[in-house]
Formats: structure tokens, C-alpha cells, sequence
């Protein structure tokens, strides 16, 4: 059972990852197509944002994340650089957890 | 050269989150064991399907004998996303089509991320982050099949900052109107989805947003 699992995983992610690099390539799509992939990098980032701050179990969970991803944003808002808004955000969380 | 520079560039963005593919590689290792997998599959799984949320959910179904189907089934749901990534970052891939395959290999959420952070995708970022990514995750594995969990991810709020890197690699993406509201109305959706949909498809359902980008 396990292998089944660890082969049928593995193949299909393999597939999804390289669908676009292997059918699409570096060719230029018609320009309505290309504005849909352009669109779809801020709308998988949001999707992302949503799903891991407030995702859990099948459920809206408000935790500690929401803390840190705010304490994150006000580093973004202040123009910090990348790495101060990841450290801002996880010390936001894991302050707000021991108290 | 210019392409070296890049990868080495992208070496060192991965360095801030560097961390976080140990202990949760290590995490996932120590699940797998629990659910009965043997070190050799969990360390195979990681190796092929690189890919974390994934992997959790099909070894926790496992440990909850919930049978292979089911396992395969959500695994695949929550990696469907990796359809609209590697669309959206298909122009970059330089080489034939075998390179460009095992490339592609190297995306993951937080490379991916990596990648677009300065708004266009870039493929030195991508290749050079996922493999310190791919690397870590791979060996945190084989350390969490072997020792256990090192420890607790989120004690020290790693849970938060991939929330955060997300956000910050968006936030310039959205001084364009129709960005801005591609991002809105999939956030959204996501938001919507989450109680109600099994995981994976509010990320997958979001994608819909990005038709926003249709030109007239």
C-alpha cells in the first residue's frame, strides 16, 4: 500500500509540476491567454496567503498565524526587506503563543 | 555566467527560510514512520513528490487507515495547484524539453514565491532556491527517520512566516488594477471555499480569479 501510494503521488505531482515548462515552453501565447497566466501568479499568492493563515482541518482557524502575518505586513508596509518581514511575522507568532 | 549568477542569487534568498525544510522534512519523516511507511518510502515520497502539505495529509490518512485510495486522492487535490504555477512560470525554463521537465521539478510554494518576488519570474531564483529547498527537505527526512523531531516548527512561528512570504512577495504585484483584483476575488474564493470544500480545492478554485486577466 505504501509504495502504491509513494509511486502514484510522485508521478502525478512529477506531471502537474512539469505542465507547464514541457507543453507550454517558451512560446508566446495569444495575447489573451498570456494576460491569464500573467494574473494567475497574484491570484495563486492570494489564494496561498488565505489558505495558510486562516486554513485548518476543513476549517477557518484564527490563530496565532493571523498575528504574525499582520506584524508581517506592517514590515511590508514599512518596506522592509524579505527577510525582516519573514523574521517580524514567525517572532509575532511565536511571542503571541507564549503569552 | 549571467545564469550562474542567478542560481547562486537564488542559493541565498532560500537562506532565510533554510530552517524550515529541515524541521518539517523531519516532522514529515517521523509521521511517515507512525503511519507504517519505512524510511526508504518516506525518503522516496520526499525525493519525488517534493512537495510538504501533500505528503502530510497522505501519510496521516495512512496512519488513520484510511487506505490508499483516499490517501492518493488528497494528496493530489492539494497538489493540483502546481498546475497554475508551473503555467505561470512555464516561460522561463531555458533548454530542451528533458531539462525543462527536470527543472520544473524545483517548484515548490516557496520557490515559487522566490522567484516572482521582484514581479516577473526569475529562473535563476527558482532553480537556485529549489535546490536548497529540495536538498533540505530531502535530508530533514532521513534525520526525522532516523533521530525524531528535532523541534516544534511552530514554537518558533515558522507556521507564520510562509503566510508572510507569500504576502510580501504579492504586495507589488498589486499596484496593478487587474492584479489587484485577480488577488482580491481568489483570496476571496479561497476564503469562501476553506470551511466547506476538501483541502486543496480552495487553492485550485481560486485559480478561476486569474480570467480576470482576459484582454480585450
Amino acid at each position: 500500500v505504501t509504495w502504491v501510494v509513494v509511486a502514484a503521488v510522485g508521478a502525478v505531482t512529477i506531471a502537474f509540476k512539469a505542465s507547464g515548462p514541457v507543453l507550454l515552453g517558451r512560446r508566446a501565447l495569444p495575447p489573451r491567454a498570456a494576460g491569464v497566466v500573467e494574473a494567475l501568479a497574484p491570484a495563486m499568492l492570494a489564494a496561498l496567503v488565505v489558505t495558510q493563515t486562516v486554513g485548518g482541518d476543513g476549517d477557518l482557524v484564527f490563530d496565532e498565524r493571523v498575528l504574525g502575518v499582520a506584524a508581517g505586513g506592517v514590515a511590508i508596509v514599512a518596506r522592509a526587506p524579505l527577510v525582516v518581514v519573514i523574521a517580524v511575522a514567525a517572532a509575532a507568532a511565536a511571542v503571541a503563543r507564549l503569552l | 555566467v549571467r545564469e550562474g549568477a542567478r542560481i547562486t542569487a537564488g542559493l541565498r534568498a532560500a537562506v532565510p527560510l533554510a530552517l524550515s525544510p529541515v524541521l518539517f522534512g523531519a516532522a514529515f519523516g517521523v509521521l511517515a514512520l507512525d503511519a507504517g511507511m519505512g524510511p526508504v518510502a518516506a525518503i522516496a515520497m520526499s525525493a519525488t513528490t517534493f512537495a510538504g502539505s501533500a505528503q502530510f495529509a497522505a501519510a496521516s490518512i495512512l496512519e488513520d487507515g484510511g487506505g490508499a485510495a483516499a490517501a492518493i486522492a488528497a494528496a493530489l487535490l492539494l497538489n493540483a495547484r502546481y498546475i497554475p504555477f508551473s503555467l505561470a512560470v512555464a516561460p522561463v525554463f531555458p533548454g530542451r524539453r528533458r531539462r525543462r521537465l527536470l527543472e520544473a521539478q524545483l517548484i515548490v510554494d516557496e520557490s515559487w514565491a522566490l522567484a516572482g518576488r521582484s514581479g516577473t519570474f526569475e529562473y535563476g531564483i527558482l532553480v537556485g532556491a529549489g535546490l536548497v529547498f529540495y536538498v533540505l527537505w530531502v535530508a530533514g527526512t532521513g534525520l526525522g527517520t532516523a533521530v525524531g523531531d528535532l523541534f516544534d516548527a511552530e514554537a518558533i512561528g515558522l507556521d507564520a512566516a510562509f503566510p508572510a512570504l507569500f504576502l510580501a512577495v504579492l504586495a507589488p504585484y498589486l499596484r496593478v488594477r487587474r492584479a489587484l483584483a485577480a488577488a482580491v476575488v481568489a483570496g476571496g474564493i479561497a476564503f469562501a471555499l476553506l470551511p466547506v470544500a476538501p483541502p486543496g480545492v480552495p487553492i485550485v478554485a481560486a485559480s478561476v480569479a486569474a480570467l480576470l486577466g482576459l484582454r480585450r
